[in-house]
């Protein structure tokens, strides 16, 4: 051998030599260095988790009877997967689904679509899940029904039918609860990306509303999940890991089922009643509270929905009527979600405000027709002329004119429109002790924030707003062009920054830009009646584990005190009182056993219906009893209900009659709700099985 | 001892022992190879096929079958007489030849994975001519380059043209089916050979720009087929072909790297049993020893290929005559770069090709060539010690 062959030899050995070093060096890069990540690579091609689901908790009234339970359903489920597969996109399979089910072929086909897929302002029913997933047509089949799908699955490719649980609201006692419960349904993206700082499986359900989200992280449980290992062709070859579904825990409310049934039933026959006198009655909430506690008792919406329709499977019509004006929005929680003005229930509030600005509430003060506020003339209710009243008549035959006078008076000695430095604001003061313009936080979700038009809110408003006004002209529609909606727009314009003298005195009787949930209300009644205290409202009261272990205990906490004197709260209260005796509500509770008190509020509405007709007014009644230590606020609403009295009064006492167990003019202590005098507050043995108490004879 | 020292170098292995004359390590390291091999071609396919129904030992027992063949053959290559070989190697270049054209033609072979290699023979089995025409080149270039009619050190450009033109004609009949993974394999030999040889520098270094070139050209004009180009790409970004071979790229390299460093164990690799790698008991047979045996496992084996090519340049070093070496030049190039490929494809250092890994591979054609080769080496070792 040559020395440049030689040489060439050495050359091509260290090359190779290195060649291979290199492979060496990758191998040992990919399984050590890198092999944690290249596992769990592999772990996520090989392994699938088959979830199966918890079974959820119950939701039980304070006696433990079940307002919201579960049972087994067949579900009709599609694959999109495998019906996409087909050349007509499995129109053919749906349709012949859909006649089977006896359902619209149009609704199936729409309910199998992903949102994503869909147009915006046409997703009602849309499905919000994963294609990846078995989406379920309906959870109720019937089984014949089912069997035939399962067995013709030549004609049925890609569809499904299984035994699943389902959530169940029963209805015991006639409730529905709908608002107060919510649903459950499938997982969104946006669920399972995380975002929400939990984690979830796609085949999980997840409460979408009410309690049902509140308390959902509680309610699921633990799914169970077994982890089998499949190979390319997706077959089971072994089983990694397998872990039983641990239920849900039991959520424990301060609900009273049968109260609860009384409030929707006296919201539904108040909206009836309304609606024969010629109001719309487009909406409607009530709520009964233990001002002791803070407890909520009932929480009732109108119109309302079916909870169970959802595992039933909702046409797309009826996803679209939840939302829809028309239908007047019945997904909407009016007891939390709507805003009202409060109309004359606020002069509870403005007394206060009287007794802080210094005025004797034993003198008498004169209720004169109307008041002449600068060039504009304020009315009393119906234009009546009362004389001279006592505060306390006052407030039960629900003057205004004495409100805007005192109003008035006070407005100007802050300086009218050229505020003082230091202006008293004895009204708006009063209501921020009540905490007017905040969230009650209850423990439901979606509360909407009240508003407290007080010189802030009003300053803040007209920066947004002062453009339109000043350009009303070219900025409003051609319907807003009326000259009394220009004169409005210019004032405004001028000094719209400002608390006006009207301002002033529609703050004082509840009208004007504030607003109010019927919750909102009911706290604030609570405080009068507890000697101060504001309550962060509950519903839930406990959640126990499946072997009957109180795992958290929910109290309503002191989010405040309205610091008003015992003496004028008690004046308050007798002064509501009079309400009932000889004021507007009087008729309504004319020889009710049990002595109660009130306030009436009929607020007027600005704008028009969709009809062109004028707003009817909202009908409020803000009430409590007994009036010896009282106890049981009640607060009903009618939106458009028209007065007070006649309309919301009337609910409230049925209320009252189930709560106390009036039967005609006497009490039946037996059917009284709460025979000990309160609400129980042991927690519950709790059953699927339980009925409320008294029920059992039956 | 003066009789001994004048025997003719190219005398026929003594008779008393088969095994006289063969090197231990190589041998040993070989074995190693075939036994390793033989387990993971068994893993590789046991699992699937018994849940398919079929029988789970159908590739092991065939792959016995082929290193029982191998080894009569490596035996047969190791105790040939010098100038057998030489008149059987026209014959077995001209075969190779014919077995080239033969699958080409339209009609006749039976195309795998985009490639025209195979000839089908009875009972299911099939031959690729390819394999055995490596056999014949490094052969046939070593005997004329190192024949020479003249007393020059080196090979005159008739020679080398010559050589050039025992390599070309395969090689030509390999692009057309395309088979780009042996070309390149054959190219490198080719080269190493010339090198060695003594072959003027311009030569070499012409080869190899000529090879470059060629690759590129044939990228860009489309003689690379369409599917071996979307196998470039894919080795460039495994993710842009999530279903074809940048699937395969990418599952080959989570598979051996979730084998760690000590593997899940012999027959319990959740990738391989769920056979995630295509042709894992072939071309992707080291992924079933990245993740079953782990980096100390499949560490052992690249030692195994260093320590038989290592000892491998050792014989060709210690060869008296230009003959061995150039012999064991090219079957050295052949094994270190088919290994090359092989695992470097695996382990994402290099694009896919589909050639099997030396000694370890399910296959017939390519385990015969292997040990041939391997055949050749030790032919070298027992005859041509300086």
């Amino acid at each position: 051998m040559n020395q440049r062959s030689r040489l060439s030899l050495i050359f091509l050995q260290i090359f190779i030599a290195s060649l291979l070093v290199a492979l060496m060096g990758r191998l040992f890069y990919l399984q050590v260095a890198a092999g944690p990540k290249y596992k769990d690579a592999a772990l996520s091609i090989q392994s699938r988790d088959v979830v199966t689901p918890a079974t959820r908790g119950l939701i039980v009234d304070s006696s433990g009877v079940p307002l919201a339970l579960n049972k087994v359903g067949l579900a009709v489920t599609v694959d999109r997967t495998k019906i996409d597969k087909q050349e007509d996109k499995g129109e053919a399979v749906l349709r012949n689904l859909s006649t089977l089910l006896g359902l619209n072929f149009d609704d199936v086909w729409q309910r199998t679509r992903l949102c994503g897929e869909l147009e915006k302002g046409k997703k009602a029913g849309c499905w919000t899940g994963s294609r990846f997933q078995p989406i379920p047509i309906t959870k109720e089949a019937d089984p014949q029904i089912a069997l035939q799908i399962v067995e013709r699955s030549d004609k049925f490719p890609g569809i499904n039918a299984t035994p699943i649980a389902i959530r169940n609201y029963p209805g015991i006692a006639g409730v529905n609860g709908a608002h107060l419960l919510g649903y459950v349904g499938p997982l969104t993206d946006y669920d399972l990306s995380g975002a929400s700082g939990r984690s979830y499986f796609r085949s999980e359900s997840i409460g979408k509303a009410g309690l049902e989200i509140q308390y959902d992280s509680y309610l699921r449980g633990t799914p169970g999940i077994k982890t089998v290992i499949v190979d390319r062709k997706e077959a089971v070859t072994s089983t990694s890991q397998n872990t039983k579904p641990v239920p849900g825990n039991h959520l424990v409310t301060s609900i009273d089922i049968r109260l609860q049934a009384s409030a929707e039933a006296a919201l539904a026959d108040a909206v009836r009643r309304a609606r024969a006198s010629g109001h719309p009655a487009d909406g409607a909430a009530a709520v009964v509270m233990d001002a002791i506690t803070g407890q909520i008792l009932a929480i009732a919406s109108n119109p309302t929905f079916d909870p169970n329709s959802f595992e039933k499977g909702l046409t797309v019509q009826e996803a679209k009527n939840l939302f829809s004006e028309s239908s007047g929005v019945p997904a909407l929680n009016r007891a939390l979600q709507g805003l009202y003005a409060p109309g004359s229930t606020f002069k509870a509030v403005s007394l206060i405000a009287a007794q802080d600005a210094g005025y004797d509430l034993k003198k008498s003060y004169a209720c004169p027709g109307f008041i002449e506020v600068g060039t504009r003339v304020f009315n009393n209710f119906e234009s009546k002329a009362q004389g001279t009243l006592s505060m306390k008549k006052a407030m039960a035959v629900s003057c205004d004119t004495i409100w805007y006078q005192i109003a008035f008076d006070e407005w100007l000695r802050d300086g009218g429109l050229k505020v003082k430095k230091n202006p008293n604001d004895y009204f708006f003061k009063a209501a921020g002790r009540f905490q007017m313009g905040e969230k009650t936080g209850v423990d439901l979700p979606s509360e909407s924030k009240g508003r407290l038009a007080d010189r802030n809110w009003r300053k803040a408003w007209y920066s947004q707003n002062k453009d339109f006004y000043c350009n009303y002209t070219k900025r409003a529609t051609k319907a807003q062009q009326t000259p009394f909606l220009i004169q409005l727009a210019k004032e405004n314009c001028i000094d719209g920054d400002k608390i006006r003298a009207g301002d002033a005195v529609n703050f004082s009787i509840g009208q004007g830009d504030t607003v109010i949930t019927p919750i909102k209300l009911a706290q604030m009644y609570a405080a009068i009646v507890n000697g101060g205290t504001i309550w962060q409202p509950t519903v839930a009261k406990a959640i126990v584990s499946n072997d009957g272990k109180v795992i958290k205990e929910i109290t309503p906490k002191r989010i405040g005190t309205i610091g008003v004197a015992p003496s004028t709260l008690s004046f308050l209260r007798d002064a509501l009182h009079e309400v009932t005796i000889s004021g507007t509500s009087a008729g309504v509770f004319a020889g009710f056993p049990i002595q109660t008190a009130g306030k009436t509020g009929t607020a007027q509405v600005f704008g028009r219906n969709a009809n062109g007709s004028a707003k009817s007014d909202t009908a409020w009644y803000a009430a409590f009893a007994p009036v010896k230590n009282p106890r049981y606020v009640a607060v009903l609403m009618v939106s458009q209900g028209g007065f007070g009295a006649s309309t919301s009064a009337v609910g409230v006492r049925k209320i009252y009659e189930t709560l106390f167990g009036v039967k005609g003019k006497t009490v039946d202590p037996k059917a009284a709700l709460f025979p000990s005098g309160k609400p129980p507050t042991k927690l519950p043995k709790i059953s699927p099985a339980t009925r409320p108490p008294g029920s059992e004879k039956k | 001892m003066t009789s001994l020292r004048y025997r003719n170098p190219y005398r026929k292995a003594p008779r008393q022992s088969v095994f006289r004359g063969f090197d231990p390590v190589l041998s040993v390291a070989v074995g190693l190879l075939l036994l390793i091999g033989t387990a993971l071609v068994y893993a590789a396919t046991r699992n699937w096929y018994a849940a398919n129904g079929l029988d789970p030992e159908y590739y092991l027992k065939r792959h016995v079958i082929n290193i029982t063949i191998g080894l009569l053959l490596a035996w047969g290559t190791t105790v040939i007489d010098y100038r057998l070989l030489r008149a059987y190697t026209p014959i077995l270049w001209v075969l190779g030849v014919l077995g080239l054209t033969f699958v080409i033609l339209p009609g006749v072979n039976s195309e795998v994975n985009g490639a025209k290699a195979w000839i089908p023979l009875p009972g299911g089995f099939q031959i690729q001519p390819a394999e055995l025409a490596k056999i014949s080149i490094i052969v046939g270039m070593s005997m004329l380059l190192s024949e020479r009619s003249h007393d020059s050190d080196q090979p005159t450009t008739n020679d080398i043209l010559r050589a050039l033109g025992v390599a070309a004609i395969p090689v030509l009949l390999i692009l057309k089916q395309p088979d780009m993974g042996t070309v390149f394999i054959i190219s490198a030999s080719v080269v190493a050979i010339l090198g060695i040889s003594g072959a003027p520098m311009k030569w070499v270094a012409g080869l190899l720009i000529l090879a470059v070139l060629g690759g590129v050209v044939a990228t860009k004009t489309g003689v690379i087929s369409d599917y071996q180009v979307k196998r470039l790409q894919s080795f460039v970004d495994p993710n842009a072909d999530s279903q074809g071979s940048g699937y395969q790229l990418r599952q080959a390299r989570i598979t051996v790297g979730s084998g760690g460093l000590f593997g899940t164990g012999l027959f319990d690799g959740p990738q391989t049993n769920g056979r995630f790698v295509p042709e894992q008991q072939t071309d992707f047979i080291f992924t079933v020893a990245g993740e079953e045996l782990g980096f100390l496992g499949s560490g052992f084996i690249i030692f195994l290929y260093i320590l038989i090519l290592m000892r491998a340049f050792g014989i060709a070093r210690r060869s008296s005559d230009p003959y061995g070496q150039l012999v064991c030049t090219g079957v050295i190039a052949w094994f270190a770069f088919q290994t090359f490929e092989n695992i470097g494809m695996t382990l994402g250092l290099m694009p896919m090709t589909g050639v099997p890994l030396p000694f370890m591979s399910y296959g017939g054609s390519s385990m015969f060539a292997n040990l041939i080769g391997f055949g050749l080496l030790q032919n070298v070792h027992a005859r041509h010690r300086g």
